[in-house]
């Protein structure tokens, strides 16, 4: 069996990795997306005496 | 070279082979009954929440599937429709099937309960539970009535996603359970009727085989009449309306007489049209249920313009 560079395997390897590096990134957009919404929504309600007082 | 050649890697799994764990199929239905009963509730959400909220029954229902195939790797070497799987193919470990489920479960519920409510979450923890323990480590190997248990499994999602709006249960999503509950034995009786899996071989009690293939046809008709009362009641709920109402009258009446078909058909007479009834009553099961959530769908979306709804 010659030796290449790229076996098919890497392919395959690379695929994965790709696949867990964007459902990774996916997560982090919606933790960070929902702790938007979450604060805005926050600031609509009740705002903390401190802040509503400046 | 021998030493690396003893490694086959043809075998090491692709991306995919873990998304197949997940059950994608079950889970579009889990998609669609949880924004139903999200949508419908009568507590407004916001619609990223919803969003998140959504994803995360999803990726719960997948965790229990992963759970699923983990413990049933034995059944699906065996039986013949499931030998293509990644466990049985050989292409993901059975440890880490459950690695990757145990993981997901814990995931999907501390998630659904920070976006929405611990309530949620909750009921996420115990359908997946309920699926994986009490369905099939429990139930499914011992009783012919496994379809029944399994059923209330899958029946959960719309309840959960009314919970994420409410926080709580009401008798409008108590009968959204009781709909795809009481659906799913005559939907996959019907399939068990005209797939002829190696149940037997693989040591899974099915009514086909316990009971027979008549008592089976009987009893499709029988849970496709205790149905209908349920559809029509949650059409006359808050949830639903005009278009609900008629849409479960036309719907179970096609439903029943589907199953009336079926269970005047003899065997031989099935075996010589191919099962050509069993096949047309198993699509339209499908159809049945889609209509039916998608009917509430529709009363809520009209709800804005003064129409919809009782």
């Amino acid at each position: 069996m010659a030796i290449r560079p790229e076996h098919e395997i890497h392919n395959r390897r690379f695929g994965r990795n790709l696949g867990l590096g964007l459902v990774l990134a996916a997560f982090v957009a919606l933790v960070f997306g929902l702790t938007v919404v979450k604060i805005s929504h926050l600031e609509e309600g009740k705002l903390p005496e401190t802040e509503a007082s400046q | 070279m021998s030493d690396t050649s003893a490694i086959d890697h043809r075998q090491e799994a692709g991306f995919g082979d873990y998304v197949q764990l997940l059950k994608p199929r079950v889970m579009s239905l889990v998609v669609f009954t949880a924004m139903v009963g999200l949508i419908v509730a009568p507590v407004a959400v916001h619609p990223f929440v919803a969003f998140t909220a959504i994803l995360f029954i999803a990726l719960g229902g997948g965790a229990s599937g992963a759970l699923n195939m983990w413990y049933d790797a034995d059944i699906d070497r065996v039986m013949r429709r499931t030998q293509s799987r990644p466990i049985p193919a050989g292409r993901v470990s059975e440890g880490e099937a459950l690695g990757l489920g145990l993981a997901l479960s814990v995931l999907s519920c501390l998630m659904l309960g920070l976006a929405a409510n611990w309530f949620a979450g909750a009921f996420l923890a115990f359908t997946i539970f309920f699926y994986v323990v009490v369905y099939t480590m429990w139930l499914k190997r011992s009783t012919p009535q496994n379809i029944v248990i399994g059923g209330a499994a899958g029946a959960f999602p719309p309840m959960i996603g009314w919970a994420v709006a409410t926080g709580g249960v009401a008798p409008e999503s108590l009968l959204m359970f009781a709909l795809i509950f009481m659906w799913t034995p005559p939907h996959f009786w019907a399939l068990a009727l005209f797939m002829k899996d190696d149940y037997s071989k693989a040591g899974v009690p099915m009514l086909t085989v316990t009971h027979g293939r008549p008592a089976t046809r009987r009893h499709i008709l029988v849970y496709t009449l205790l149905l209908a009362p349920f559809a029509l009641a949650l059409s006359l709920t808050s949830i639903g309306g005009p278009v609900t109402l008629v849409a479960a009258l036309v719907l179970n009446a096609l439903f029943i007489r589907g199953a009336v078909r079926i269970a005047r058909r003899t065997e031989a007479a099935a075996e010589a049209d191919g099962y050509k009834a069993e096949k047309v009553f198993f699509r339209f099961s499908l159809a049945y249920l889609f209509l039916h959530f998608g009917a509430l769908l529709v009363e809520a979306s009209l709800a804005p313009f003064g129409f919809g709804g009782w």
